[in-house]
């Protein structure tokens, strides 16, 4: 068995008005040490499926159907007190804005330190050298003084960096990063990404990276997970998918990705946007987006099936393939 | 050396708040009837009057008048109560402590009650408790104070015979300061005009740090503390509240002075013999040095605790300690 497995996660937001359907049964697999990237638009809800995992939905959503196992135990059951002993401690997150993930009144010893201490017991000289060897292991200059240090006094980077050490404090078997680089700067962006991989690699760490920058993905993981609309819409290893990708809709983010052949030329885009959650399209959810539509693809919702080696749904599939 | 810079420059501030509030309180003695005639009554020639005004400077113009009020100010003389006939600063101070209790157990009452009840109501916003807190609250804005602290006179004091209507009761004297904490009756005495002048403030704290919290429970530092698996009482009363604390103090330090203003009208309903009692006195009987007086001990007051406030701001967000320097 896989050391994180997940079934037919549904999620949703019973509302006043409506019952949004934010997830409508996603499947993925992490093996120990591997890298799963999910790619797709906002609102896709590839942050949704990451955030289910430790139980983290903003309220009202709730996980509605489907399971979660992780070495062996169910997440999705779990008391928030049994949660929280996950939480951090065996699987930890990142977050996008290091701007807004460290608490600005507290200082990054606390913040360091407060997390050992949920899940661990150990003296407070003990904690603080762990915390500033984790400083010295993300490449923190002067960790000492940076560990006694208010999160304004430090550079976004430097910030990120912090996050990372933090996410790695108690030997985590996974990292979730949810856009963990979108908001650095672009030549930060490398740096910090190569931290992780190495860091994750050292540590045997599974990575969940969630992202919409392709170029990422087929840098980082070994697998990845396109969605749309609450749903896998085509998954594999990330090689085949960024080489041949088999759904129109992976292709059309391909495409829209700046080429050095197609340099000068326009940008291809996939025309329309992403379907609200109250108006998901009937059918396959892409078909008001897609040039290869016909009847079917109104009516008819694809599964995801095996394409070749990699998974898909689409009823066009091997025709496009 | 931060505190110190800081400090430095709240002075600089508090001595230009105070010099406006001097030349304030001053016009009004200017323009508040004739000093003469509460001073000498009807029976005094005109002669003798002309001849009083020139001795007295009356007739100098207006800054040379305020320069001389101004340098007597300085050294704490703020004239002579027409009524008392003793020096107006002593007659104000010899009220202080009455005020300062009163003021200091609303204030406890205000912190002690809107704090836990802000963060309940952030926390489960939903409940049947924080829909009823945040009703009654709706209606403890709308009614004025006096009206408050007349219901309660009737409820408490009249009706169910629990409590003393006027007056602080028993006071013991240490020396420098008259007390009324220190009695089970002076306690008694403060416990209806401490709640009916907290009844302003309460309800406005608890919508504010309720407000302000729910707002901090969906930023993003929050989230990633629940994800480090942090207790339920470290998210919301460290992660959260210190950072709720910040707009509340600074909201805060404002209502002070609203505070003492409406000591006026609480002193008044339940006759405690405080600063704001008296002061009501003296624009009755137009006692122009007293009422000048109490108008810059007052300010006095709300200025030092604004500077304290603003320490106490400093010392919960590390982001100004910056700027003190700087600045």
């Amino acid at each position: 068995m896989a050391l994180l497995e997940v079934r037919g996660l549904e999620v949703a937001f019973p509302l006043r008005a409506a019952r949004l359907q934010a997830l409508r049964g996603v499947d993925f697999t992490l093996e120990e040490g591997e890298r799963l990237g999910i790619v797709g638009e906002s609102g896709a809800g590839k942050s949704m499926a990451a955030y289910a995992i430790l139980n983290l939905i903003s309220e009202p959503g709730r996980i509605s159907g489907g399971e979660i196992w992780f070495d062996g135990q169910r997440l999705d059951t779990l008391s928030n007190d049994e949660m929280r002993g996950i939480r951090g401690n065996r699987i930890a997150m990142i977050f996008q804005d290091p701007m807004m993930t460290l608490n600005p009144v507290l200082t990054v010893g606390t913040q360091m330190i407060e997390c050992l201490a949920a899940h661990r017991t150990m003296s407070e000289a003990q904690a603080q050298d762990l915390c500033i060897a984790k400083l010295r292991e993300v490449a923190i200059p002067s960790p000492e003084a940076r560990f006694n240090a208010y999160p304004h006094e430090l550079s976004g980077g430097l910030r990120q960096r912090v996050v990372i050490a933090i996410a790695l404090l108690l030997d985590p078997a996974i990292i979730i990063a949810d856009e963990p680089t979108t908001a650095l700067d672009v030549t930060i962006q490398a740096e910090i990404m190569g931290l992780m991989m190495e860091l994750c690699d050292n540590h045997r760490v599974g990575l969940i990276l969630i992202t919409h920058d392709l170029a990422v993905v087929s840098d980082v993981t070994q697998k990845m997970l396109v969605m749309y609309a609450g749903r896998v819409v085509e998954t594999g290893t990330t090689a085949q998918v960024i080489a041949r990708p088999a759904h129109p809709y992976t292709r059309g983010l391909l495409q829209s990705l700046p080429q050095k052949n197609t340099a000068g030329g326009m940008l291809n885009q996939i025309p329309g946007t992403m379907p609200s959650l109250a108006a998901v399209p009937s059918g396959c959810a892409f078909h008001p987006r897609c040039e290869h539509t016909d009847a079917r693809c109104s009516s008819e919702l694809p599964q995801l099936r095996a394409v070749g080696r990699r998974m898909v749904s689409c009823h066009h599939a091997e025709a496009l393939k | 050396m931060d505190t110190l810079a800081f400090l430095i420059k709240r002075l600089g501030q508090a001595a230009v708040v105070m010099l406006v509030i001097s030349i304030i309180g001053f016009s009004i003695q200017d323009n508040l009837g004739d000093p003469l005639r509460e001073l000498v009554g009807q029976s005094v020639s005109e002669e003798v009057r002309d001849e009083l005004r020139e001795e007295m400077g009356l007739n100098d113009p207006f800054f040379v008048q305020y320069w001389r009020f101004l340098t007597k100010a300085v050294q704490g003389d703020l004239g002579t109560s027409y009524f008392f006939k003793k020096p107006a600063l002593e007659v104000i101070m010899g009220k202080f402590p009455a005020t300062f209790e009163l003021v200091l157990a609303a204030t406890f009452i205000i912190i002690f009650v809107s704090v836990p009840v802000g963060i309940y109501c952030a926390i489960h916003p939903k409940s049947f408790f924080s829909r009823l807190a945040m009703a009654v609250s709706i209606v403890g804005i709308s009614v004025p104070v006096f009206l408050t602290a007349i219901f309660s006179i009737y409820i408490f004091a009249i009706y169910l015979d629990w409590l003393p209507s006027y007056g602080r009761g028993d006071t013991v004297d240490l020396g420098f300061w008259r007390t009324g904490f220190l009695s089970l009756d002076g306690l008694s005495h403060l416990i209806l005009p401490a709640l009916a002048l907290s009844s302003i403030m309460l309800p406005l704290f608890i919508r504010l740090i309720r407000g302000e919290m729910m707002e901090v429970l969906r930023s993003e530092y929050v989230r990633f503390a629940w994800a480090k698996g942090l207790h339920p009482s470290r998210v919301y009363l460290l992660h959260a509240f210190k950072n709720t604390l910040l707009p509340v103090i600074t909201v805060g330090g404002v209502q002070v002075g609203t505070l003492i203003a409406y000591t006026i009208l609480t002193e008044t309903v339940f006759q405690w013999p405080g600063m704001g009692f008296l002061f009501l006195e003296a624009v009755n009987r137009v006692d122009t040095p007293l009422i000048i007086a109490y108008i810059i001990v007052v300010g006095l007051i709300f200025v030092i605790t604004n500077t304290i406030v603003d320490l106490v701001y400093t010392m919960v967000n590390p982001m100004v300690r910056i700027t003190g320097v700087k600045g």
